[in-house]
């Protein structure tokens, strides 16, 4: 066979795959985001799948900051974060952005004393171990919280995560907003500059730090500490009553948060007797103005599916799901979306 | 008769063409030439992502040392420090490590271990980044905080270098995992160079009733000492970009500390961490300023090592690397 017979049959070929994959081709709805919620993501647009056939999901978890670069240049259908955009960052959006609140998570506070025993602590110890005030694990602040715990003379050392996440957006978040010396100093963000400590990427690089380090203290979501079989404390919440990172303890938190219009909330702090401190949302970020007729009324048919019968997948593989007074909210938002 | 045949025979045929030969050169001219403007793509990249960081921090960025994400105030000093010093540790244990084991292999193995060995070293090479990162972190950094730092400080614990708080991931073992990723190339590199040092220097020098150990000083290794320096280099290149296992490791903390005890951060980690959650313009090009810099340690280091083996001079024997 000469060169140009095997190029024409390369052709041929070549057209008739393109216009098979052509004919059975589904809507692809391209996504893009934070981690963070990156399996309940997956796991809904598996289930959805089975739903409606004819469109498919394409989510990429390339991070929060990703997520909002990349629905602003509108090179996705949707975007996805573990914090609210900024007013700055939505001004340059070519059209309104809707926050859609998905799931929520909390972040566990782990540590490594000898006998692993279940610890208290409150907002105020916090801040203090981690801009490096209290020093050593028998502190008299840390043993008044913890009546009848023999807490060891050793040093603590902090561990934060080093790369940029939702995880230290909703724990700075926390600290900032019990103390006002931390956010002042520090702040809040995805990455900070940490009094003290040291840094491990990732969830899986603060536990490993923390379990390898003796008297340690580092910060994880709380799936990861579950599936890990961490040790974690319980937090002294606004009510003043200490409480276990739990699904039931996030939706309760999320249930009490103020909520404004706009969804761009904090959740740290809820009021409550059983809400958890530390939890944060988790967003998608679409136009209100879908350009695309056809996509934009299968992702909305998708979210009203998901912030519904999708809701009742989160717990199961550790996310809260929205309490029902939010999830009717967060409906009528969505079905302000225009396509 | 013959030969005058064979001769009016050539006199008559054609020139031979010479447009595969041109094409030929400037192929490879094109291919050599992009590499080129690669180079210069990335580096105008670099300086147009950063442009916002650079005209806020001015030459203040390099020097600063603080670097906080939430007030918008960006200094490198601490990255730019942490990828010098953990590079140079790796160095210090590399390149005695990696041309020892080089003379090894070509001067004084038995051939039947030649190739096992070698094969070993150049298995490590293949191993990936994060690999070396979880057995530091799980391996490692234990055993150096538990048996080797306390022995360090026990011993050498008058020097500041050794001083301070033990928490096992440090700036030192950083340059230990580093250490270990750059001594297969090194390795490598320099057993061909040695391998292509003359036998007749050898046996010149064993003429004259050298040792061995002279022979391999006087005739090969102060023979091959601009190669090797060029071996060196490449290992260089490879530690000052090394990333992944470098963050799980170093401690990601940016502060300029005299202790190798103390965490560290470098350029490249830096970058890997904050890149993909960072959301602001004037953060992203803080660290867009970053990879500019890294460009530019990358870029000053190679020729600083570069203008060290011309001004070494002896005779060329760094054919092999180039």
């Amino acid at each position: 066979m000469n060169t140009i017979q095997l190029i024409r049959r390369a052709a041929l070929v070549a057209l008739v795959a393109g216009s098979v994959a052509g004919a059975s081709a589904q809507m692809l709805i391209n996504g893009a985001g934070a981690t963070f919620p990156y399996p309940i993501y997956s796991k809904w647009f598996d289930s959805y799948a089975k739903i409606d056939p004819s469109v498919r999901f394409n989510y990429q978890s390339i991070g929060s900051g990703g997520g909002q670069k990349q629905i602003l240049a509108q090179t996705v259908d949707f975007g996805a974060s573990d914090g609210p955009m900024s007013d700055e960052n939505l001004d340059k959006a070519s059209g309104k952005i809707l926050h859609i609140p998905t799931v929520a998570g909390a972040v566990v506070v782990t540590y490594n004393i000898s006998g692993s025993p279940k610890l208290k602590l409150d907002g105020a110890t916090l801040v203090d171990i981690f801009r490096g005030k209290i020093t050593k694990w028998n502190d008299a602040k840390i043993a008044a919280l913890n009546e009848g715990v023999t807490l060891p003379n050793q040093n603590i050392i902090v561990v934060h995560r080093s790369d940029g996440s939702g995880t230290s957006y909703i724990f700075t978040s926390y600290l900032s907003a019990v103390s006002y010396e931390w956010q002042q100093e520090v702040g809040a963000n995805t990455s900070v500059k940490w009094p003290s400590g040291l840094g491990g990427k990732g969830n899986e690089g603060v536990a490993g730090l923390v379990k390898q380090t003796p008297g340690a203290i580092g910060y994880v979501e709380l799936i990861y500490a579950k599936q890990n079989k961490l040790a974690y404390a319980d937090l002294k919440n606004a009510d003043g009553k200490f409480v276990s990172a739990s699904i039931e303890s996030v939706t309760a938190a999320l249930a009490t948060a103020r909520i404004p219009d706009d969804f761009r909330f904090k959740m740290v702090n809820a009021p409550g007797p059983v809400a958890y401190p530390i939890s944060g949302a988790t967003w998608l970020l679409i136009y209100q103005q879908q350009k695309d007729p056809a996509k934009g009324k299968k992702l909305v048919e998708f979210l009203k599916w998901a912030l519904t019968d999708g809701e009742k997948l989160a717990s199961e593989i550790g996310y809260a799901p929205l309490p029902e007074a939010i999830q009717q909210r967060v409906l009528n938002r969505v079905a302000e979306i225009k396509y | 008769m013959a030969e005058i045949n064979s001769m009016t025979v050539a006199a008559e045929m054609k020139p031979p063409s010479r447009v595969g030969d041109h094409v030929f050169k400037w192929i490879t001219g094109l291919m050599a030439f992009s590499v080129l403007v690669l180079i210069v793509v990335v580096g105008w990249e670099l300086y147009k992502g950063s442009n916002l960081a650079v005209h806020k921090f001015g030459f203040k960025f390099v020097t600063s040392s603080n670097w906080d994400p939430v007030e918008e105030n960006f200094g490198a000093w601490p990255f730019i420090f942490g990828t010098l010093v953990s590079s140079l540790i790796a160095l210090v244990i590399a390149v005695p490590l990696s041309v020892a084991t080089a003379v090894f292999l070509t001067e004084l193995a038995p051939p039947k271990l030649r190739q096992p060995i070698v094969s070993i070293i150049e298995m490590l090479a293949a191993v990936p980044s994060v690999i070396y990162g979880l057995w530091g972190i799980f391996v490692l950094i234990p055993w150096l905080r538990e048996h080797c730092f306390p022995v360090l400080q026990k011993w050498l614990g008058f020097l500041p270098l050794f001083q301070g708080p033990i928490y096992g991931v440090s700036m030192l073992a950083a340059g230990i995992i580093i250490a270990i990723m750059i001594v297969p190339i090194i390795t490598s590199v320099s057993r061909e160079i040695l391998r292509s040092v003359p036998d007749l220097q050898r046996e010149a020098a064993y003429g004259l009733g050298a040792t061995r150990w002279e022979v391999t000083r006087i005739a090969v290794l102060s023979y091959a000492k601009r190669g090797l320096c060029g071996a060196v280099i490449l290992g260089l290149g490879r530690a000052l970009g090394e990333t992944m296992a470098v963050t799980m490791v170093i401690g990601n903390r940016p502060e300029v500390a005299a202790s190798l005890f103390a965490p560290g951060y470098t350029l490249a980690s830096v970058i890997a961490n904050e890149f993909a959650e960072a959301t602001t313009d004037m953060y992203l090009s803080a660290l867009f300023e970053i990879a500019l810099v890294l460009f530019a340690v990358t870029i000053v280091t190679n020729i600083l090592a570069q203008l060290l083996i011309s001004a070494m001079g002896g005779p060329r024997a760094s054919r092999a690397i180039q």
